[in-house]
């Protein structure tokens, strides 16, 4: 049969970010996806050479717009763990709420897209309103509202006092609320189903050989989540990874909705512990060693090797991103879809293009 | 808290070796990183098992009439003084996307990839930004 090549982005309705797949067709199958990355790569890397190692946090917040405060937090972790510098609990537990308020609001993005992708406008809306309400919350508490510029290497910069506190678990009550109203329909919804049950199915063995990490790992049946680790307040508040089994484009969309509860939950307990102190501590000196962290982002797990040789840049910083790792499992997922499929599978993986290409 | 890790000073002719061992253990690989010493690129393999983070690091020697001249417009570096690491993706098909970025930015020659995106899978204004030797910055000519 003859085979048509059909270029798929970088510039698509449903791709929010640039990647560029020449989709390999017969008839209304793709056969084969060869992707091509890099029209964003910004070199944030090699900037980390030139950027006093304190002042890299901007820097590493600003690798995505979506992630953002994890990425600093996984830094600040990273260049704490070569100095041994020991950060307040009440820091370690204000780096979980937030970071649990970042992964709400970018599932919730998620979700939006999710549903614009498939032509449900009006459950796309319902997602992003109550995005916004997460949105709202952050700024509250750290004066943005994307990229919070809240954490600092020995702490955060910003406190929760306890009024804030307060409002905020009201508030998170009631986005708890409306969340299982728009979790009810993405679940239960036939045309949701029929658009997502036994699409792109990636078997448990498959996922795992293929990298994949996150969310994408997680409804294949893998349980694996870097929260298990023990980073921030992790060691006192247990995260039990929320796993489903068959592998297909729905799994993922029920992994990523048990997590906006799972979220809650964690901000509540959060709010419930956290203990009275200082929020950071000073530090001086520079740098000598290395590191490998890991956190969980929204999409899986993102690895941070950093080496520091004394001087007050760094010789290496390197990131490693949940979509960079969830890449070849699109690919494999595509093999064989329907052409009509493609959009949805692109965006089950959640991708992020720009932390991917740094 | 420090995350469990260990981080194993291998030769790099025990890579693939080592890196079959990884795969027989049921490891995930977690990432692949150069970084830049002068005289030789450190590569550090890392894998995940079960939470626990196990790192492989070897050195590729740069040659010392290296140079990361551009090779030909959207094709293949073949530059013979390129330096030359083996492909794990026969072991880790996963591992393509890492190594084709160590050729992109690096000017790593990669022997043996799996999917080769021949300098295609960044698309960067100079070439090899991260290598040992940079290629001279483009010029715009103006009329």
């Amino acid at each position: 049969m003859a085979t048509t090549i059909i270029p798929f982005g970088p510039q698509h309705p449903v791709l929010p970010e640039p990647v560029h797949l020449d989709l390999v067709v017969e008839d209304e199958k793709v056969v084969e996806a060869r992707p091509s990355i890099g029209f964003i790569h910004r070199g944030l890397e090699r900037l980390a050479e030139k950027k006093e190692y304190q002042e890299f946090v901007y820097v590493a917040e600003r690798i995505c717009g979506i992630c953002s405060f994890i990425h600093g937090q996984t830094y600040c972790q990273a260049i704490e763990e070569i100095m041994k510098i020991p950060v307040p609990p009440r820091a370690q537990y204000l780096r979980t709420i937030w970071g649990e308020l970042s992964r709400l609001h970018s599932h919730l993005l998620w979700l939006g897209l999710m549903a614009d992708g498939m032509g449900f406008e009006s459950l796309f809306m319902h997602a992003w309103r109550i995005r916004e309400k997460v949105l709202n919350i952050i700024e509250a508490t750290t004066g943005g509202r994307v990229i919070f510029g809240s954490c600092k290497i020995g702490g955060v910069r910003r406190d929760i006092d306890p009024d804030t506190m307060k409002t905020l678990l009201a508030q998170i009550d009631d986005i708890n609320k409306d969340m299982h109203e728009i979790v009810n329909v993405f679940l239960s919804d036939r045309s949701v189903k029929a658009r997502l049950v036994g699409v792109g199915t990636l078997t448990k063995d498959e996922a795992y050989d293929l990298g994949c990490v996150g969310p994408m790992l997680r409804a294949s049946g893998v349980s694996q989540d870097m929260r298990s680790l023990g980073y921030a307040a992790f060691n006192e508040i247990k995260v039990e990874p929320i796993v489903r089994t068959a592998g297909d484009s729905y799994a993922r969309c029920e992994v990523r909705c048990g997590e906006l509860f799972q979220s809650v939950n964690i901000i509540r307990q959060a709010a419930a512990k956290i203990p009275p102190g200082e929020i950071a501590v000073k530090v001086t000196g520079k740098p000598t060693g290395e590191s490998i962290t890991r956190t969980e982002q929204p999409r899986g797990e993102v690895v941070y090797y950093v080496k520091a040789n004394g001087a007050m840049n760094l010789q290496r910083f390197r990131v490693r991103t949940p979509t960079f790792a969830n890449l070849p499992a699109l690919l494999k997922v595509l093999q064989g879809c329907d052409l009509a499929d493609v959009p949805m599978l692109v965006l089950t993986i959640d991708p992020c293009i720009s932390c991917t290409e740094r | 808290m420090t995350q469990e890790q260990t981080i194993e000073n291998i030769a790099l002719t025990e890579l693939l070796d080592k890196v079959r061992s990884f795969r027989a253990s049921k490891h995930r690989l977690a990432q692949i990183c150069a970084t830049d010493l002068g005289d030789k690129y450190e590569l550090l393999y890392s894998f995940d098992l079960q939470g626990k983070l196990t790192s492989l690091r070897t050195y590729l020697p740069i040659p010392a009439n290296h140079s990361l001249a551009p090779g030909s417009a959207g094709g293949p570096t073949t530059d013979a003084t390129h330096p030359h690491l083996q492909s794990i993706s026969s072991i880790y098909g996963a591992s393509i996307l890492y190594e084709n970025e160590l050729h992109d930015l690096f000017g790593i020659q990669m022997d043996g990839l799996a999917v080769d995106f021949h300098g295609n899978l960044y698309k960067t204004a100079i070439k090899y930004p991260m290598g040992s030797k940079k290629a001279p910055t483009p010029t715009c000519e103006t009329k």
